[in-house]
């Protein structure tokens, strides 16, 4: 599992860097998700493996650690997880005003000089 | 002690929350209701953070930096968020808010009509940095470095226009990016330390088991990259003078405060992780922050030289006064000692009030080429500002030969200090640091030459930029005098006013800037501090109940 886990996340970082390096907007933006949905599963990643461990413990009388998940990689993640969407929302907003104003998709506003 | 005043730490986080909350309700038809609400809670900022430095300043003597904690939630640590007050970012907040009011009364001279919700951006802007300067947590750091760069983003494309966009598109890719990488260096610290508190951090680099001790380093590596992009260091520092240039007025001088959130983690972080009790790890990244310091410098000075115009010169000013800082932490981390430090604070201080106020003077000297006039009629084509609304736009103030000398003597000042020319702030801050690295030993002298060689070329190519600029400007003028209002030039007046009452009582905050050092030095202090922190229900007897 550590294995599967672990090309997943290299071939969305790669898949994601590629594609934020792409002089098209829209590349950019695709690529900077990519690389959000690798670094959530790399947040995971680092609260230890588990299968079939809750992350909330009952309350009261002896608890048993190693029967549980970590629960703050989690909490970590969902704060990720909507800051990302909130400023990837915004950053799609800025593009489509930069799509009107400079009236090409290219990161620098101008295509590159042939 | 008095709960009121314990709450006061968590003031300047949430007095401008709730100004820029409350703004957001109301159109932007209520704008001077908005402008009184900003400047109001502007001002109730820095007198809270008068307080809270003269506090951080009034605690029993521990190694100088005796601290205020403020446990979010009343968790015990090292599990909750802790809000932690010492010198530095006490001062930190002090300065934010002495930059926030003089931008605020600018901006109510026209700028803040340029577009929608300026002054709720404004405000959440503040609430980001003082947060990132307050807390003692690193996710919460994260959470808050977010909230100042969304409402940055705003700001940056307030007023609109192409060049704005452009560049506000460069600028939000690279800090999404990089919100990215910091992400990963929080996630790959706590997998190892298994906490996030800066302080339960720092008392644990010393045990870290040999194994373990790279993936810290990683992780410390990536949010060092991170801060740096921030702080704009060379090479990762390219978007920051079209930024800065393109940013409206107002905007640019808040955004002076903007690289050095970046130095400020910096510092922050890499005194208490890789501080001199940190076993093995003592000194980590301290050639990385010498060489990408002195190469930011030569890279400011270089774009100081070939800068046409005063807005790219101030934005590579801005690149030497945080290249300069870096280079003394580094320094500093790698054996120089705390003295250095205290000299780089202070010149921190100095240079920030003088980038801003130069950016505040930048737009008012320039008025008469036509840059304001352009990105008026810009603005109102993208808003599409109907008539009724454009009535109210020719106060452009009086043309008195009066404002040419007022505008001169300003940027004269920002001049000597940015040059760091004796008499004024700069000086002092520039001869400290170069007094304490000549008597240390620790660091190559070779490599001391270089950098002090460096600072003074740094400075004659400061002298020589704006020298040149100030007499295209005001010796050699081709137009009218430019029409200036009393709102533009108060504000500018005020920062200067702090700069002169800097240089005059520049002992005492000498005083003050070599406590914060001592403090900074003995990350043990801080760690047992922030550990030890009292949570409120140990104080008063717990109600009980029915379990």
């Amino acid at each position: 599992m550590e294995a599967v886990l672990a090309v997943a996340i290299g071939v969305l970082s790669a898949s994601g860097i590629w594609l934020l390096l792409r002089p098209r907007t829209f590349q950019v933006i695709v690529g900077l998700c990519l690389l959000s949905y690798a670094v959530n599963l790399f947040i995971f990643s680092m609260g230890r493996i588990t299968i079939g461990a809750p992350p909330i413990m009952p309350k009261g009388g002896f608890v048993d650690p190693t029967a549980y998940a970590d629960p703050m990689p989690q909490a970590l993640i969902l704060t990720a997880i909507v800051i990302s969407f909130a400023t990837t929302a915004l950053f799609l907003v800025v593009m489509i005003a930069a799509r009107g104003v400079t009236g090409t998709d290219h990161v620098d506003g101008k295509e590159r000089d042939p | 002690m008095n709960p009121a005043t314990e709450h006061l730490i968590i003031a300047p986080i949430l007095i401008p929350f709730l100004a820029g909350a409350i703004m957001l309700l109301y159109d932007d038809r209520q704008r001077k209701a908005k402008q009184a609400i900003g400047v109001a809670a502007a001002v109730a900022l820095l007198l809270v953070s008068i307080e809270l430095v003269n506090r951080s300043k009034d605690y029993a003597l521990s190694g100088g930096n005796d601290m205020g904690f403020y446990l979010l939630g009343d968790w015990p640590m090292p599990f909750g968020i802790v809000l932690v007050l010492d010198r530095l970012s006490a001062m930190m907040v002090f300065l934010t808010s002495l930059l926030a009011v003089p931008s605020l009364i600018y901006a109510g001279a026209g700028w803040a009509r340029q577009g929608q919700h300026f002054h709720s951006m404004f405000q959440f802007l503040l609430m980001g940095l003082n947060g990132a300067f307050l807390t003692g947590d690193l996710f919460n750091l994260f959470v808050f470095f977010e909230v100042l760069l969304a409402a940055s983003y705003g700001l940056l494309l307030h007023g609109s226009g192409q060049l704005r966009v452009r560049a506000g598109l460069h600028y939000i890719a690279i800090n999404l990016a990089a919100s990215v990488l910091f992400l990963i260096g929080v996630s790959l610290i706590y997998g190892v330390t298994g906490t996030l508190n800066m302080a339960h951090l720092s008392s644990l680099m010393a045990g870290l088991p040999a194994a373990d001790r790279p993936f810290v380093h990683a992780g410390a590596a990536l949010l060092g990259f991170v801060f740096l992009v921030k702080a704009g260091i060379w090479p990762l520092s390219f978007w920051l003078p079209t930024a800065y240039m393109a940013g409206a007025a107002p905007v640019a001088a808040m955004f002076a405060i903007m690289t050095k959130v970046g130095v400020y983690a910096i510092l922050r972080i890499a005194m208490l992780m890789f501080g001199a009790g940190a076993g093995a790890s003592a000194g980590f990244g301290a050639p990385v922050l010498i060489a990408g310091g002195m190469a930011t410098v030569a890279f400011g000075m270089i774009g100081v030289l070939a800068s046409q115009g005063l807005g790219r010169m101030a934005a590579h000013l801005v690149l030497i006064s945080s290249g300069t800082v870096l280079a003394v932490i580094g320094f500093s981390l790698a054996g120089g000692g705390p003295a250095l430090l205290s000299g780089a604070l202070f010149y921190l201080l100095s240079s920030t009030l003088a980038t801003s106020a130069l950016f505040l003077l930048l737009e008012p000297m320039s008025r008469e080429e036509g840059g304001i006039a352009a990105m008026l009629a810009l603005t109102a084509d993208a808003y599409g500002l109907d008539p009724s609304q454009e009535a109210e736009e020719p106060e452009a103030g009086l043309a008195t030969p009066a404002i040419i000398t007022i505008l001169g003597l300003g940027f004269g000042v920002c001049l000597l200090v940015l040059a760091g020319m004796p008499p004024l702030s700069g000086f002092i801050g520039k001869a400290a640091i170069l007094a304490r690295l000549m008597s240390q030993y620790a660091v190559p002298a070779a490599l001391t030459w270089a950098f002090i060689g460096l600072m003074v070329l740094s400075g004659l190519a400061v002298l020589v930029g704006l020298v040149r600029i100030g007499i295209q400007t005001f010796w050699a003028p081709d137009g009218p005098v430019p029409r200036v209002l009393p709102l533009e030039i108060g504000p500018v007046a005020g920062l200067v006013g702090l700069i002169l009452l800097l240089t005059v009582q520049a002992e005492e905050v000498m005083r003050y800037m070599q406590a914060t050092a001592r403090g900074l030095s003995v990350p043990d202090l801080y760690a047992e501090g922030v550990m030890e922190a009292p949570r409120v229900e140990d104080s008063e007897p717990r109600v009980e109940t029915g379990e």
